[in-house]
């Protein structure tokens, strides 16, 4: 990556890919990813098929997640009900394929504000240095001292539960660490050659930093970002579970296992045996898709998972 | 060493002082419409002037902040509105729990965590290693809250065991303490687990490709020789970090554990003073807990030093 970067990267890897024959490369790459990585290939299908299902979740449903229908409350799987029913009647299968849309959607927001308000803080804190870096990393320091799940529920408890809210909480709550990884990216960086020919050009720190720095932390960032979606679902649903997250009757898959979805756990285990099912299977592949991007991504780390001493 | 310690000390100002200014911020960035929550809902003063006396807010903000931390220093972290009591006493009261409950996990994390961690890089991409690092990762994807509502169900099911709601403390009933804690810990030391086995199993190999452990091997030791004498010794170190690193999630863990258990410890104070609205509490278990995890990294910090020669506090 480092020497692409050296003959000049001027436009990030998305776009570069789309340039040479977008689909052929796209293939190729996950070609790539079976080969070498079997696991983060699965990982890698199973968010496939998470993002199907939440895109195509009004097609797939069989029923109205949210209409109750008390003639059918706490029915078993059956051929009608394939995962049975709650206590409201509603169907278990209906409600799961709809959480799947809360998850993504909720995740791709979290993730998206905290990787992108990590990478500002990281490059600049990382590429300026100095002061700058030594205020930001002691903030960084403190905001780590607070233990993520006590960070979120006091969040919640400030902002009030909700949907947009959860979404913002993760987001603030995931900066920090993101950030540290995002700067260390940066500092690695920045003592290469390239960025000092940059300057000696007399490119600004503007430009150094979009057209060298960014294009060449998108790895990392890519591995942040996969990797803080896993975190974000995971930590939904520990606060819908709480009962501090997304509030009824939305069908978020943490939201299903608390409340009603303990209160009935004996008599329809059920209730809670899917969502939690769901939720670990979008977890495993996000996971599993993260720690095999970042050991094909990251040289650094290449190194050390490969052949025995 | 004591000029290290001296320099950790100092830094640990501005980190502490960051941490008070955070947890003031609390009370004084809640929005408006909570405000008014707090005293329809929960009745806690009937004019908003009263209760913005109860929450410190009707003095200048400096004025508020300087007042908060000459408390803070004197022990006093405010009185809960909900119980009427001092919050910090009510802290004390239930931080046992959550202790015991943490040392416990933590335990069974170790107890999981090092053999698989160690086997899996001492037979690197072998079909064992496999199993572990897939089921490692399989333990990171669980949540914590689902296995522990399916442990419920199937021992109730199978032998109609339920969890005891009340509380039995360790000095009255070791026994029965324990029995009741056993498996929330296990639960939680088996999520922990994998994290463990994760660092473990990179730490262990990274140990394996040293120089002195190829020389191990050259002048002809057997496998557990080399092993026990050259890798595990050293690679066992760093794994006190480990303990650091997984703070977070302990705490965590042990707030959702104490939910499911009804186990009366901080975690669930903080829960239900979030469902109370009673912020001097939400505020009080932030300062402590933030200052407690600030306090135990350095102390393992200084321990790692003080095990390892080889890292100079310079």
């Amino acid at each position: 990556m480092a020497i692409d970067g050296a003959v000049g990267v001027s436009e990030l890897p998305a776009t570069k890919l789309l340039r040479r024959g977008g689909i052929d490369r796209l293939l190729q790459a996950s070609g790539r990813l079976v080969r070498a990585k079997p696991l983060g290939a699965l990982g890698g299908l199973l968010i496939v098929g998470l993002v199907a299902t939440a895109v195509l979740a009004p097609v797939l449903a069989p029923y109205d997640p949210i209409r109750i229908k008390s003639a059918d409350r706490l029915q078993p799987p059956s051929l009608r009900y394939l995962l049975g029913t709650d206590d409201f009647g509603r169907d278990i299968l209906s409600r799961v394929i709809h959480g799947a849309r809360i998850s993504v959607f909720l995740g791709l927001g979290a993730v998206g504000i905290s990787t992108g308000l990590a990478t500002v803080i990281g490059v600049l804190s990382g590429y300026y240095g100095g002061r700058i870096d030594t205020a930001v990393q002691r903030c960084i320091d403190t905001l780590m001292a607070f233990p993520g799940l006590v960070v979120l529920l006091t969040i919640m408890a400030m902002l009030g539960q909700g949907l947009g809210n959860v979404i913002l909480a993760l987001g603030i709550g995931g900066t920090a660490g993101n950030a540290r990884i995002i700067r260390s990216a940066v500092l690695a960086i920045k003592e290469n050659q390239y960025i000092e020919v940059a300057r000696a050009t007399g490119c600004r720190d503007w430009q150094i930093i979009v057209r060298y720095i960014l294009p060449n932390i998108a790895a990392p960032i890519m591995v942040v970002a996969t990797l803080g979606l896993s975190v974000a679902i995971l930590s939904e649903s520990s606060l819908s579970f709480l009962g501090f997250g997304v509030p009824p009757p939305t069908p978020s898959w943490g939201a299903m296992l608390s409340g009603s979805g303990r209160t009935y756990m004996l008599q329809a285990p059920w209730m809670a045996i899917f969502p939690g099912m769901a939720i670990s299977l979008a977890v495993f592949g996000f996971n599993m898709l993260g720690d095999a991007l970042r050991d094909l991504l990251d040289p650094k780390l290449r190194g050390r998972t490969q052949g025995r001493a | 060493m004591f000029g290290y310690l001296l320099r950790r000390l100092l830094l640990l100002i501005p980190t502490l002082v960051l941490v008070t200014l955070l947890v003031f911020s609390i009370i004084r960035l809640l929005p408006g419409n909570i405000v008014v929550l707090m005293m329809s809902e929960q009745g806690y003063a009937s004019e908003q002037a009263k209760l913005e006396q109860m929450l410190g807010l009707d003095q200048p903000f400096y004025w508020q902040y300087v007042s908060y931390i000459g408390k803070v220093f004197r022990g006093d972290l405010g009185v809960s509105f909900w119980t009427r009591e001092p919050v910090l006493d009510e802290i004390l009261r239930r931080l046992p729990v959550s202790v015991e409950l943490a040392l416990l996990a933590m335990f069974c994390g170790l107890l999981i965590g090092l053999p698989t961690g160690i086997v899996s890089a001492i037979r690197q991409d072998s079909w064992l290693d496999y199993v572990f690092r897939t089921s490692a990762i399989g333990g990171l994807s669980v949540p914590g809250f689902w296995m522990a509502t399916i442990v419920i169900v199937a021992a109730s099911i199978s032998w109609k065991w339920v969890p005891p709601m009340r509380y039995t403390p360790f000095v009255r009933d070791p026994l029965a303490n324990l029995s009741q804690l056993i498996i929330p810990a296990i639960i939680l030391g088996f999520a922990l687990s994998a994290s463990v086995m994760r660092m473990t199993r990179s730490m262990v190999l990274e140990v394996l490709r040293e120089d002195y452990v190829r020389t191990a091997w050259a002048k002809g030791l057997p496998e557990s020789a080399v092993i026990a004498r050259h890798v595990l010794k050293n690679a066992m170190i760093p794994v006190v970090t480990i303990m650091g690193l997984q703070l977070s999630t302990l705490i965590g863990g042990t707030v959702i554990m104490e939910s499911i258990f009804v186990l009366p410890g901080m975690g669930k104070f903080l829960l239900d003073a979030i469902t109370w609205r009673d912020y001097p509490v939400i505020q009080g278990i932030n300062l402590f807990l933030a200052t407690g995890v600030i306090l135990l990294n350095l102390v393992i910090d200084l321990l790692y030093g003080l095990l390892d020669p080889r890292i100079r506090f310079g």
